[in-house]
């Protein structure tokens, strides 16, 4: 990434040039693709953001956390508790209150974590996610157990309290207007995280990723800015499971639980972690890969294991990084192709 | 007048005496040599100054205020900043970014989570000055991993020249380039350092290096200043210079 210079700016250009038509078919899909294709989009698109999130810790920050289903799910639970305890209908209040409860947790999690990198980063963050996972677990008496707790989009309201879903056959009403829902969250989220990347913060974050040493001697506090960006990746993650929750219906324990994590990873990974689009990307292609394969055979979870270990192995920049790679190579052979995160 | 001074600074590695109760003074605006052979200490003693590695006694005092034991972020803001031996750059970041991080954090802008950061145009301004200054303009868009040794040389004075210190520590600038370079590297960096008023110390083994461009030269050895003086002095120090030139001791 480089700034103030005129290469910088007809990349932004491109990048806008590119996201508008995108954002076009985004808004045309209800109406030319079904309840279950819409669904599968939505899911990708909520994914989109939690896989935002996790990669301004992976990509940007260059810390590994295996433990964002912590955040999914207390984003989630948080929205099951407002309804079954506290009978809140309304999206907005379920993303106020999943929000701050995500970004409590975050905070705490992230004072234990941050301290640390590589595989100690790794694990803590697992554990603790196990820890959560444990509790929904065993506090079925608040929790509901293995039953879970379910967010019923009937009782839904969305833009306080103007659209409702209330009676027979709005099942399709629901898809469609959640579906726009999101995606206007979607929205706001990647412009959101583009400008925390490309602020002072992100290019902080990138320098110490680089060279933790160098940055200390530019005067970065180091743990503090790791954990400024533990709590941001949190709350995003958190977001996403606020945003899943009454399109699921229901929320398990299984939403904590380190699969769930580790599919986040995979999103990332599939999409490519050393660029901005990539776990965006990489979210919604699991998503219509997961169902397709799932539909396919019985041993789905065998064939993506197969395709992350080719991934790894053969195209380790990920679908956009080799995408945006075999682009640069095929219209310039020339200069130094900038590694940086975009 | 003194801007740093050291007394009786001491940082042992096991048995092995690295700084040995070294009382150093560092005047303002000097462009100080520290020399000797390798192991003899210079690095050490440049890594507690800069807070890279706390001392196991002694005390370090900048413009009379004790800072032996502040962290190194409030050191920095204090005036200190340094390079380091092994070039220590952002690889995968462009030079530009490099050395704005450096003003970005100076002017404690770094936790602006909502700005873009090409938009500050001041920062703009001053990366693209300091740059210019070093005579890396022209390789702002070039990723700090993909530049010549000289340029990254060149670079990781710019970034710690970009802090704006009052004084500024450079471990072997010149090492592994070629004697042009060398060269073009000092005379950069020296009209740089003397433009802005800035005390200089540099570690470097080159000795045409040092006698060429140090207003003082301080000779250490096991981890104690073995001799300290002008350049024409430590030349006339017989011992010295037979340690450091390899010339027969003068009696």
């Amino acid at each position: 990434m480089i700034l103030g210079n005129n290469g910088q700016r007809r990349s932004i250009a491109w990048r806008w040039a590119l996201a508008i038509p995108v954002v076009v078919v985004l808004l045309a899909v209800p109406a030319f693709a079904g309840a279950y294709w819409t669904q599968l989009l939505t899911y990708g698109l909520i994914f989109a953001v939690a896989a935002l999130g996790f990669n301004l810790l992976l990509g940007y920050t260059g810390l590994l956390s295996f433990g964002h289903s912590a955040y999914l799910g207390v984003g989630a639970y948080s929205v099951a508790f407002m309804v079954r305890y506290w009978h809140v209908s309304s999206m907005e209040l379920y993303i106020l209150g999943g929000v701050a409860a995500t970004a409590i947790v975050s905070a705490l999690f992230g004072v234990v974590c941050v301290r640390y990198t590589r595989i100690f980063f790794a694990i803590l963050t697992l554990a603790l996610s196990q820890v959560l996972w444990t509790v929904a677990y065993k506090f079925f008496w608040i929790t509901g157990g293995t039953d879970g707790l379910r967010v019923p989009y009937s009782d839904l309201s969305l833009l306080g309290g103007l659209i409702h879903f209330a009676g027979d056959d709005t099942y399709n009403k629901f898809i469609h207007s959640y579906y726009y829902y999101v995606l206007v969250i979607f929205c706001a989220c990647v412009v959101l995280m583009w400008l925390i990347v490309h602020s002072p913060f992100g290019k902080t974050l990138q320098a110490i990723r680089d060279n933790e040493t160098r940055a200390r001697f530019l005067g970065v506090q180091i743990l503090q800015y790791r954990w400024l960006a533990f709590l941001v990746s949190g709350i995003f993650t958190g977001l996403a499971g606020v945003l899943w929750v009454p399109l699921n219906g229901l929320t398990t324990p299984d939403i904590l639980y380190w699969p769930q994590s580790g599919k986040i990873v995979f999103f990332t990974v599939l999409g490519g972690f050393r660029n901005f689009s990539g776990p965006i990307i990489g979210a919604v292609v699991y998503n219509f890969l997961e169902a397709w394969v799932v539909g396919f055979t019985q041993y789905w979870q065998f064939a993506l294991g197969v395709i992350l270990i080719v991934l790894v192995l053969f195209v380790p920049g990920g679908l956009v990084g080799t995408l945006l790679r075999v682009l640069t190579k095929t219209t310039t052979s020339m200069q130094t192709k900038p590694k940086a995160l975009t | 007048m003194s801007l740093l001074r050291t007394q009786k600074l001491v940082k042992h590695f096991g048995d092995t005496r690295a700084v040995d109760g070294v009382d150093l003074i560092v005047s303002q605006g000097e462009f100080l040599s520290l020399v000797g052979a390798n192991g003899a200490g210079k690095t050490t003693l440049v890594n507690l100054i800069s807070a890279y590695l706390q001392p196991d006694s002694g005390h370090i005092f900048f413009q009379d205020q004790d800072i032996t034991f502040l962290p190194v972020a409030d050191r920095i803001k204090a005036g200190i900043a340094r390079s380091f031996q092994l070039v220590n750059l952002f690889d995968d970041l462009s030079a530009f970014d490099n050395v704005a991080l450096a003003v970005f954090s100076r002017e404690g802008k770094t936790r602006n989570l909502f700005t873009l950061a090409e938009k500050d145009d001041a920062v703009t301004q001053e990366t693209l000055e300091v740059l210019r200054e070093f005579g890396i303009e022209d390789k702002r868009e070039t990723l700090a991993g993909g530049l010549a040794q000289g340029e990254r040389k060149l670079l990781d004075v710019a970034v710690a020249h970009a802090l704006r210190p009052k004084l500024l520590f450079l471990d072997e600038p010149t090492s592994g380039v070629s004697t042009r370079d060398k060269a073009q590297i000092m005379d950069t960096v020296s009209s740089v350092v003397r433009a802005g008023k800035i005390t200089a110390v540099i570690i470097e083994h080159d000795m045409d290096v040092v006698f060429k461009y140090s207003d003082r030269i301080v000779v250490m050895q096991e981890g104690s200043i073995l001799a300290d003086g002008s350049p024409d002095e430590i030349r006339q120090n017989g011992e010295v210079a037979a340690m450091l030139l390899g010339a027969p001791t003068s009696t």
